[in-house]
């Protein structure tokens, strides 16, 4: 099993994206997402910095892949999806259809990314078809679900052709919205957002009127409140034949977390960390997302 | 502009012919459709009588297929579109790309829509499905504002439909997995959103406490009017601020929009609301059917009429309207 870092789902400083990439070439990750996948407005890195950046990085040993928006409404986004798409040779993760028919048309292979509606085996080898080489699992899908596509993509006989990759840390993006919910929590308007989300580096907590977490507002993105956890579960992952494991981005302890995911992964760790109080797991035990299944 | 309305029963179809739609939609009595709710929708025998009703008045009639199926529930989603073809209906709704090939190799003559769960905002998309899958139509997601929707109208390749009133999902449709983190089911998984099973109500002395699998969603003083905890209209704590962090209640109407929606070459208008009163399908399909006969009558002077209005926003969640994506402050 490979293990990847997601593309940064949250809004950066610029200069905080470069230093973060470059420790993470220093980290034991195999493959390395980057770009914009949440709101066209953050551009602390344009297009053509992160098509750089992807460049630089790609020296570096590691698998790099260039991330797209997951909500394309504006031709000015699909202008971008297209000089992303037009990279020369860099593989593309498409987080919305229009990335797919972008990719497929050239007939460049691409990776399905967890916004991509892939919930069958069937739907898998439509993608398969119009050039998918991995597909991100639908976050709210279960090991069990995991194992019966994967099964009937043997049957469907090409199961050995598309590598599947699993989003196992971070906060699960659960929703995209037209409306800005960082904005309206400022009481501003999407179309003079002031770039809000700046000073939000994990996002804003939205808790129960009991304190309770609930989600996390990331601009136009919802996420889970609580974070996602499944290095408990690496075992089982190589034993239904996940591929690549992904852990989103962090500000702080990205180092630790990756190293201890690349430990679990190569059998390294004799003790698997209790996950931390407050992580949850339900998702991938066909629970609620929200709750924690001890391992 | 052909008016769609919703039929989630027998008398919610015949409320939506008698009062005038051009096509009703419908999901079969399983988790295959989007308003999987007890006592709702359709089995085969029910089906052919209401396929009778419409056809007998003119009335198209879609079947809604637009849940996504995990790989368990394959036969059932494979049986629903046979279903579909066998009764003829005029089209099927879907979103799932594994449904869609199916239905295109095994029933080639079957049209096609492509669901709102489908989630295509863009034209490119739009590509995509029409290409694999010879969609005829496409139903838009609640994010576009008439510009956008304008522009992805002038290079689809196929008629676009969008909503016109009714319960509003704030989320783009089909990409929301926010009812599946706190309870165990979604709109993709099991075609529910806040599913009723996980909703419990509290009253604490004078404070009435709307819960779902436990998670507190909004708090009600005395007189305030309490609605379904929909998760994403309840109350949140925001950075120490108390307010509907993701949306109010309120529903959707975009009938002052009629001549911009007709101008930009919207084909249909859908009503939410499969599972709603027959009742309130026939206050909502009359004034609907009265405002695009006026408007047909007189497109240039074509006013919302207040009365109109009143009946609309009368039957709103939260007795409120919004023009949602529409409306400029959410762009």
């Amino acid at each position: 099993m490979q293990l990847s870092i997601g593309s940064i789902l949250f809004f950066w400083p610029r200069e905080t994206v470069y230093d973060f990439y470059q420790r993470m070439t220093q980290s034991p990750a195999d493959i390395i997402y980057l770009g914009e996948t949440v709101c066209s407005k953050r551009r602390e890195l344009k297009t053509g910095d992160w098509l750089a950046l992807a460049k630089e990085l790609s020296g570096s040993g590691k698998q790099v892949v260039l991330s797209t928006l997951a909500l394309l409404e504006a031709e000015s986004e699909m202008k971008t999806l297209r000089n992303i798409c037009d990279n020369d040779g860099l593989l593309v993760e498409a987080n919305d259809m229009a990335g797919v028919q972008v990719l497929s048309e050239k007939g460049l292979p691409f990776v399905a990314g967890s916004s991509i509606n892939i919930y069958n085996a069937r739907t898998l080898q439509v993608l398969h078809k119009q050039g998918l080489k991995r597909w991100v699992m639908p976050v709210e899908l279960s090991a069990n679900t995991l194992g019966l596509i994967l099964k009937d993509a043997a049957r469907l006989g090409f199961a050995d052709q598309v590598e599947t990759e699993v989003f196992a840390y971070g906060h699960l993006p659960l929703a995209f919205s037209a409306r800005c919910f960082t904005a309206r929590s400022r009481d501003l308007p999407k179309d003079d957002c002031q770039f809000v989300c700046i000073d939000h580096p994990e996002g804003l907590a939205m808790r129960s009127q009991e304190q309770q977490p609930v989600f996390t507002i990331n601009g136009i993105q919802t996420m889970s409140g609580d974070v996602y956890n499944l290095l408990p579960e690496v075992g089982k992952m190589a034993e239904l034949g996940v591929d690549v494991v992904r852990v989103s981005p962090r500000i702080s302890d990205m180092e630790i977390l990756v190293k201890q995911f690349k430990s679990a992964m190569d059998g390294e760790l004799t003790q698997i960390p209790v996950i931390a109080a407050g992580d949850c797991n339900g998702y991938w035990y066909g629970d609620p997302g929200m709750l924690t299944v001890p391992a | 502009m052909e008016l769609v309305c919703p039929a989630g029963s027998f008398p919610a179809l015949k409320a939506a012919v008698d009062n005038g739609a051009d096509a009703v939609y419908i999901g079969f009595k399983d988790d295959t459709n989007a308003r999987h709710f007890a006592g709702l929708n359709f089995n085969d025998r029910k089906a052919m009588k209401a396929l009778d009703y419409a056809r007998q008045r003119d009335v198209k009639l879609f079947v809604a297929i637009n849940t996504y199926p995990q790989p368990e529930g394959w036969e059932r989603w494979r049986k629903a579109v046979d279903m579909a073809a066998e009764l003829q209906a005029d089209a099927v709704i879907a979103g799932d790309m594994g449904v869609l090939g199916y239905a295109v190799e095994a029933h080639p003559d079957l049209a096609l829509h492509l669901s709102v769960q489908g989630s295509a905002t863009n034209y490119e998309a739009l590509k995509f499905y029409q290409q694999r899958f010879n969609i005829r139509r496409a139903v838009l997601p609640r994010v576009l504002s008439l510009s956008q929707v304008k522009h992805v109208a002038q290079h689809s390749p196929v008629d676009l439909e969008v909503f016109a009133f009714g319960s509003l999902c704030i989320m783009a449709e089909g990409r929301c997995h926010l009812s599946s983190y706190i309870t165990d089911e979604s709109p993709n998984t099991c075609g529910a959103c806040s599913p009723a099973k996980a909703v419990r109500w509290e009253q604490k002395g004078e404070v009435l406490e709307s819960r779902l699998n436990g998670v507190l969603i909004d708090r009600y003083q005395e007189g305030e009017n309490a609605g379904y905890p929909t998760l994403c209209k309840g109350r949140f704590d925001v950075a120490d601020h108390i307010y509907h962090a993701l949306e109010e209640p309120t529903s959707l109407n975009t009938l002052e929009l009629i001549p911009q929606l007709k101008a930009n070459n919207v084909k249909a208008v859908k009503i939410e609301g499969r599972q709603r009163s027959p009742a309130y399908v026939e206050q909502v399909v009359r004034v609907w059917r009265e405002a695009l006969d006026s408007y047909a009558r007189d497109p240039q002077s074509f006013k919302a009429d207040p009365e109109w209005m009143a009946v609309l926003a009368n039957v709103s969640e939260g007795t409120q309207t919004t023009l949602g994506a529409y409306s400029r402050p959410w762009q």
